[in-house]
């Protein structure tokens, strides 16, 4: 089965694509997007703030599961187009200070329509600088990478 | 010279991937390689040479015969570096569609 998400950044640009369609009409997968609940269920995360609105504001909190705040992350909404648009500015607060502190990313959400049951979801995360990217993945790679190519994959593994 | 650029566009071509699978499992000349092929021979070769450079494929040579066998080392580095950003992602994504299957509007 090959996977659904497909992750691509090209050598020398300060952004990664990544791309996923979902076995969902478009409004429930944007819905998943807008509904603290929801968001707090798929992200793993408590939703402190949600403001689904232009110019609105966010602000999430992750925690361990001993409780402890691992990190929150908030930022503001400059684009926000129902059942289109979402684009976000996104920035970690209070890591530890042994964490590379990363700048705010900005995040273009796009949603569309496939079929009356499908949909497919755009999103570019757009970085401060290519290094930023690259630390951010560790490694840089290319676009047209697809790891997806299962037997590959499967021979990767065995060969651990 | 940017070494691992050339490492990623050589397993995004479909003939070098597929030579990779067969090389996976077993060391193979350039000729039986070619053998599992449509393409030309000369083609096949071209495939091999840029596997080798970018050291996806390691070379010996064994009498007159030049054997390939894959680079198990550079494939993990290759394979292992994109996967766990994209497995969150997946994960998420995978999450998000489950629980949006359930969902039941209140109206």
């Amino acid at each position: 089965m090959e996977r659904k998400t497909k992750v691509a950044a090209e050598d020398g640009k300060q952004e990664i694509m990544i791309t996923r369609e979902f076995d969902l009409p478009l409004e429930l997968l944007f819905k998943a997007y807008v509904e603290p609940e929801i968001v707090a269920q798929w992200m793993g995360t408590k939703v402190l703030k949600l403001e689904n609105r232009k110019h609105g504001a966010y602000q999430f909190e992750t925690s361990d599961p001993q409780g402890n705040v691992v990190f929150r992350a908030n930022g503001v909404l400059p684009e926000f187009i129902p059942n289109q648009k979402i684009t976000r500015t996104f920035e970690m607060e209070n890591t530890p200070a042994s964490a590379v502190r990363f700048p705010v990313q900005l995040e273009y959400l796009e949603f569309e329509k496939l079929t009356d049951n499908t949909s497919k979801l755009t999103m570019q995360i757009v970085y401060k600088s290519v290094e930023l990217r690259d630390q951010m993945l560790k490694m840089p790679f290319a676009q047209g990478l697809n790891m997806a190519h299962n037997r590959l994959q499967e021979i990767v593994n065995n060969l651990k | 010279m940017n070494l691992r650029r050339d490492v990623f566009q050589a397993i995004a071509d479909p003939t070098r991937r597929a030579i990779l699978l067969l090389v996976a499992t077993q060391t193979m000349t350039a000729g039986a390689i070619a053998a599992n092929f449509d393409t030309a021979r000369p083609t096949v070769s071209k495939h091999l040479s840029i596997l080798t450079e970018c050291e996806l494929l390691e070379q010996h040579q064994n009498g007159r015969e030049v054997y390939y066998h894959i680079n198990a080392k550079k494939m993990r580095e290759v394979a292992d570096f994109i996967e766990p950003f994209r497995n969150m992602w997946d994960d998420r994504f995978n999450k998000l569609e489950a629980i949006m299957k359930k969902y039941k509007p209140e109206k």
